[in-house]
């Protein structure tokens, strides 16, 4: 059995403006080391949860555990050290005026000694590839730059789960992979579970695990593989499926066989151009 | 003109101005402020100036930059100068042209007023001019920490500066974004008598202001997500360093007050 370090039980939620809940009874646990992606059409309650994990809302009905503790109004601050989060828009998240006075803010909030901030600061600036960033003020950097000082922000807090509230969404294609890439070598390095809260298919492909979430309520929950053979009802969701998958939706079609669902372009050329050879 | 405004007026340079510590070179500026009004004849304003370009020699900042921190107030210094020429009425009469009558004391005050405007533009710039927006930020809260006691929100204040500090760059950016998608709509900016050149500023300021509270409000989530809960129990990064060199600059600063309260009339 595989440990879980989140756990929602039967959680509800409303904002106060609204009479439609905007999370219903949703039930999940996320486990350990995994990369789990949440994915969902606008107002499908992927954002609120995420920032119920963090206890930036609390919910009406239910129980969150984060990493054995309860979530609620005293632990919050214990539970944001273990629960990084990186938002969606790079500049209205970075608070210092250069890079490493950003990521000492977490760390000065929670009260951590100057010497130990100095060494957390280079350490994982030198992690996500920004040391050679230090002084630099955020005006200068690119989008993607400014989300790996995020990642670096949240890092030096030395935490055990990192949250990407469409983390990548505002970035350009090359700036997603060097985002992506920096959490994906961390994940493995420090065995960081990882919850990419996200309405990017392509980015989920690359999951462990997807929960698809449809007008508050969890609608899905398997492996990428199991959630892209959803095809037409994916779409139903307001979802856009990739395009490689896209591509062997029409082949089969047209009534050439591919063997299984492709996740990724590159196991899609892979196949096409063997195809010939197996007949 | 949008990177000038962005680097405000800080000049980098390594000198042993720049190295001071934002707190001395903060006290420093208080005190000459009031001891400049301690000058009032020849000799002592001699003093003064030597001390004002002793201090601007030090910081090996270009003379054209003082100079353009001085342009803009060169006239007031100017019209204070001509205001005490013309009508201060004592001492001898120097020179008269029908109305116009200029006194020996008023010459006198005129320059020792504007020489003192003068002095002072130079030390403040030079605050400015050598110390980052954010050192003095830091500077100040120190300073001001005493001010706790009294209920006096100095963290809060320093904070809400450092991030103004950190943000104008960005709302420079969006305002030139805001602005080049407004004139791609046809608006005109810069042409046209005044009036509609003002009415041309609203479809700039409203985006502006509408983009800067939803920054807020994101940037006041990220900062909770990020632990923060004011300043109690807060530990700091930046580290300011009372050296050798900011006492003696104070000593300086000390016996500079001694002689002119000997050498004063």
């Amino acid at each position: 059995m595989r440990e879980s370090v989140v756990s929602l039980k039967n959680v509800s939620f409303q904002y106060e403006d609204q009479n439609r809940y905007a999370l219903q009874n949703v039930n999940f646990d996320i486990y350990k080391g995994e990369w789990l992606a949440i994915v969902g059409h606008n107002g499908s309650g992927k954002s609120t949860t995420a920032k119920l994990l963090n206890g930036l809302q609390f919910p009406q009905q239910g129980e969150i555990m984060v990493c054995g503790i309860k979530l609620d109004e005293e632990s919050i601050w214990e539970i944001r050290k273990k629960l990084g989060m990186v938002f969606q828009n790079p500049d209205n998240q970075f608070v210092g005026t250069t890079v490493q006075d950003d990521v000492a803010f977490g760390l000065e909030n929670h009260g951590i000694p100057r010497d130990d901030m100095i060494f957390r600061v280079e350490d994982s600036l030198k992690k996500v590839k920004m040391d050679h960033f230090l002084n630099q003020e955020p005006h200068h950097l690119s989008g993607g730059q400014k989300q790996r000082v995020a990642i670096a922000g949240v890092l030096a807090l030395r935490p055990s789960i990192i949250i990407l509230d469409e983390a990548t969404s505002m970035l350009d294609p090359k700036g997603r992979g060097e985002v992506l890439e920096t959490v994906r070598a961390l994940k493995e390095e420090k065995g960081l579970t990882v919850i990419s809260i996200t309405h990017d298919l392509e980015e989920a492909a690359k999951a462990d695990r997807i929960i698809v979430m449809n007008q508050g309520e969890v609608y899905r929950e398997g492996s990428p593989e199991e959630i892209f053979s959803m095809d037409d009802e994916l779409v139903h969701l307001g979802l856009d499926i990739p395009f490689s998958i896209k591509m062997s939706n029409a082949f089969r079609a047209k009534g050439i066989n591919l063997s299984k669902h492709y996740l990724s372009e590159e196991e899609l050329v892979n196949e096409l151009w063997t195809y010939h050879s197996k007949i | 003109m949008m990177e000038k405004m962005i680097i405000g007026r800080y000049v980098p340079a390594e000198s042993l101005v720049h190295r001071l510590d934002p707190r001395s070179k903060l006290i420093i500026i208080f005190l000459f402020v009031c001891v400049i009004f301690l000058a009032n004849n020849f000799l002592t304003y001699v003093l003064i100036g030597i001390y004002t370009f002793l201090m601007l020699g030090l910081s090996r900042i270009p003379v054209r930059f003082l100079y353009a921190g001085l342009k803009p107030v060169l006239w007031l210094v100017l019209f204070t100068l001509l205001l005490q020429v013309f009508f201060t009425k004592e001492g001898s009469l120097l020179y008269e042209l029908g109305p116009i009558k200029i006194y020996e004391e008023g010459v006198r005050q005129g320059i020792f007023i504007s020489m003192r405007f003068f002095f002072l533009i130079l030390m403040t710039s030079l605050l400015t001019l050598t110390t980052t927006p954010i050192e003095i930020t830091d500077g100040l809260e120190t300073l001001l920490n005493p001010l706790k006691k009294v209920r006096f929100p100095v963290h809060e204040m320093a904070l809400m500066m450092s991030i103004s500090l950190r943000f104008i760059p960005t709302l420079m950016q969006e305002t030139d974004k805001i602005m080049k998608a407004q004139i791609a709509r046809g608006v005109d900016f810069s042409s046209g008598p005044v009036k509609e050149r003002i009415k041309a500023v609203i479809p700039l300021l409203i985006p502006l202001f509408v983009s800067s509270f939803k920054r807020a409000e994101e940037l006041a989530i990220a900062m909770e997500a990020r632990g923060y809960r004011g300043g109690e129990g807060r530990t700091k990064y930046r580290l300011l360093s009372w050296k050798f060199a900011d006492t003696l600059q104070l000593i300086i600063l000390a016996v500079l007050t001694i002689l002119l309260i000997l050498l004063r009339s």
